[in-house]
């Protein structure tokens, strides 16, 4: 009964668990009809379960939208590249000169062998393939072959791209967060960010160059749910006082107890005893849904305290870009930014998760946080003691909802209902046709206007 | 969290610069005689320092695994040690938290960091950085009735093995130690297992009882996905 721990249905740099190589419209004969699927305020659980519906979601969104890469900063020299996976495809992002960043799938055309062997790492001049030795310059075009004569009279042609490293259809950054897309055509990536952009703002705009850097450390966690399991997760209000319950008293209670015996307690233990704020409370936020999918929920807890750190960087922050625009970035409020479909970023804390859908009842999240560039230690020290507390694989916070979203995709599975229920707040929603939103913070507008996008992709040509 | 000032030292040097360091596991102590001359050099020199006697001296930068082999309680120590080792491990599989943090000395941290190159928790991400206080929120979140992820069955089961002690205080009243774990866990249906080394500097009092200054968890798959997260100390 025991799983090896490095379990074989994770397959190093292709994470996935089944392979169809299919045409994406046989996929949709053969799937059901999915605006059966999606009511305005329910959701068959069909959606959560089908491995047909899977295949369709990675076809029709995850291989077509634009999809996370990585930060520029994971490649600062000519050469260096990180592994990522887009849907079912394993790609690599690699520093081209100076400035330029590739986005390749990780094949050799010669014979099919990743080219790139480890997580992430330094090709050096050219990314040369282990098997033959043919040789790629860093956009993936071909630089050498080995006994080039063999090739002679033969159709081999080193101009043609069947010979060079496949690229991404498309590569574009947003302040530095590299995103591809394997479809030729759609909107770019500004246009489809749209409000959304606001997540990457809000981390870049705390930083008096408007940079970050990243923090070299990933750590993945397999969630054994549905990929929307976690999408959905991230913006629901009313889960954290119930689900993270245990932790958020025990949090409080050391804290008080630190505070009654040393006058006052580190900031930090408020990320893990915020956790115990009533549903009044986050109702009292507010939720945005928009096209394509993104979603955003505004209003922070508390994280512009008057303490002597913030008080510096904010005189950082008004020497660089002057009062009125430091009141205008600090005044944002956002809480959460949910990038569809894969990216959840908390800009206040720089933190980013992707995620990677394996197969419908397994998802990888990959963990990330950043440094903003030019402001006190102090501060990044906030940001690092969320990532340790709440985000580290001995996150007392993410146990709960692992434990949730396992349940929930085992009780999807069983015949005891049909439907999932997203009815909290439904008609209280304002629409103006592109944007939803509520004034209830505790509202499953998130979800359904997720699913708004969700019927859009999969039913397009 | 309490300040804590422990830098890690000698604990934190990665593996592979711990094997090469062969038989001489102490801070690389020159030998007494090369000292004997400098000293007798500083002293005609007119330093302010007194010459200490090379033997003191020698005691005083603690002693090179030979000497730790030799002493007259080598052998008590190596027991002591092993023994405070497995029973720790086995406040871990019986569920015993506050016995287990109470293996801590007052300032005492676990630490597992994200990979062997970490020399420092400062400034540096780290899976588990905690003091007795964030130890404690672990134990009361684990205890509480509605920590629902414990609903569960859950259990471990660890082996420490392969105790080596690196250094002791001229005193003795610390003591460096290595060891390797694996730890089995079982979670419902599935079983996971992980392995590592373990570093602890122990502080060790004078009617001999050892408390932990610092633990430091090097885990093999620390940097591999995992399956579910971790919950407990390893």
């Amino acid at each position: 009964m025991g799983l090896p721990y490095y379990s074989n249905k994770i397959t190093p740099w292709l994470h996935t668990e089944v392979e169809r190589l299919e045409d994406p419209h046989m996929l949709k004969e053969r799937a059901p009809d999915i605006q059966m699927l999606v009511e305005p305020d329910r959701v068959h659980r069909r959606a959560y379960v089908d491995p047909d519906i899977f295949d369709l979601e990675i076809s029709h969104i995850f291989e077509r939208s634009w999809i996370y890469a990585g930060h520029e900063t994971q490649v600062p020299a000519a050469g260096d590249y990180w592994q990522f996976q887009v849907g079912r495809q394993p790609m690599v992002m690699v520093r081209g000169n100076g400035d330029s960043i590739h986005v390749l799938y990780n094949r050799c055309p010669h014979r099919g062998v990743q080219v790139c062997g480890s997580r992430h790492g330094s090709a050096g001049d050219a990314l040369t393939c282990p098997y033959h030795s043919w040789r790629f310059h860093h956009d993936g075009t071909l630089e050498a072959v080995p006994l080039e004569k063999g090739y002679r009279e033969t159709r081999f042609d080193r101009d043609d791209p069947q010979f060079h490293m496949k690229p991404a259809a498309r590569v574009d950054r947003y302040r530095g967060f590299v995103f591809a897309s394997l479809a030729q055509k759609g909107p770019s990536l500004l246009e489809w960010l749209g409000d959304a952009r606001v997540a990457f703002d809000d981390i870049c705009d705390r930083s008096p160059v408007g940079r970050v850097e990243v923090v070299r450390n990933c750590y993945r966690v397999v969630q054994r749910s549905n990929w929307k399991f976690f999408m959905e997760n991230q913006l629901d209000a009313v889960h954290p006082s119930v689900t993270h319950m245990s932790t958020g008293y025990a949090a409080a209670d050391v804290e008080r107890k630190i505070k009654r015996e040393k006058g006052s307690q580190p900031l930090h233990y408020h990320y893990l005893s915020a956790f115990t704020t009533p549903f009044d409370k986050w109702d009292q936020l507010e939720t945005y849904g928009y096209p394509y999918g993104h979603t955003i929920l505004g209003g922070y807890m508390g994280l512009r305290p008057r303490d002597p750190d913030t008080l510096a960087h904010e005189q950082v922050l008004a020497a660089a870009y002057g009062e009125q625009r430091k009141e205008e970035i600090l005044s944002r409020n956002i809480h959460h930014v949910l990038v569809y479909p894969c990216l959840s970023v908390q800009s206040p804390l720089q933190q980013l998760r992707a995620i990677r859908p394996l197969s419908a009842d397994r998802t990888l999240s990959e963990i990330w946080h950043f440094r903003l560039v030019g402001v006190p230690e102090a501060i990044y020290r906030r940001s690092l003691w969320y990532y340790n507390l709440v985000n580290s694989p001995a996150t007392m916070i993410n146990a709960d909802d692992l434990e949730n979203w396992q349940r929930g995709q085992w009780g999807l599975r069983s015949d005891g209902g049909d439907w999932v229920s997203f009815h909290r707040d439904y008609g209280r929603d304002t629409d103006d046709g592109a944007v939803l939103r509520s004034t209830n913070g505790c509202s499953e507008l998130p979800m359904r206007s997720q699913f708004r996008a969700w019927v859009k992709y999969l039913t397009a040509e | 969290m309490s300040t804590s000032k422990h830098k890690s030292t000698s604990a934190a040097r990665p593996a592979a610069a711990r094997s090469q360091a062969g038989g001489a596991a102490s801070k690389g102590a020159p030998p007494p005689a090369r000292r004997t001359a400098a000293r007798k050099k500083s002293a005609a020199r007119g330093s302010k320092r007194a010459a200490a006697p090379p033997a003191a001296a020698a005691r005083a930068r603690g002693r090179t695994a030979a000497a730790v082999r030799t002493a007259p309680d080598a052998g008590t120590l190596f027991h002591d040690v092993s023994q405070f080792l497995y029973r720790q491990s086995d406040c871990l599989d019986a569920k015993r938290w506050q016995d287990y943090i109470d293996l801590f000395d007052d300032a005492g941290l676990y630490w597992m960091p994200p990979g062997l190159e970490y020399t420092t928790w400062e400034g540096m991400p780290a899976i588990f950085i905690e003091d007795k206080d964030l130890m404690t929120v672990r134990m009361k979140r684990i205890q509480h009735p509605n920590a629902w992820s414990q609903q569960a069955e859950w259990a471990t089961n660890h082996v420490v093995s392969n105790v080596v002690i690196e250094d002791v205080a001229a005193d003795g009243a610390e003591v460096r130690v290595r060891s390797r774990f694996h730890m089995l866990e079982l979670r419902r249906d599935d079983v996971r297992h992980f392995a590592g080394t373990y570093r602890h500097h122990l502080l060790r009092g004078s009617d001999g009882t050892l408390r932990i200054k610092l633990q430091r968890v090097d885990m093999v798959n620390a940097q591999a996905p995992y399956e579910y997260v971790l919950q407990a100390w390893v």
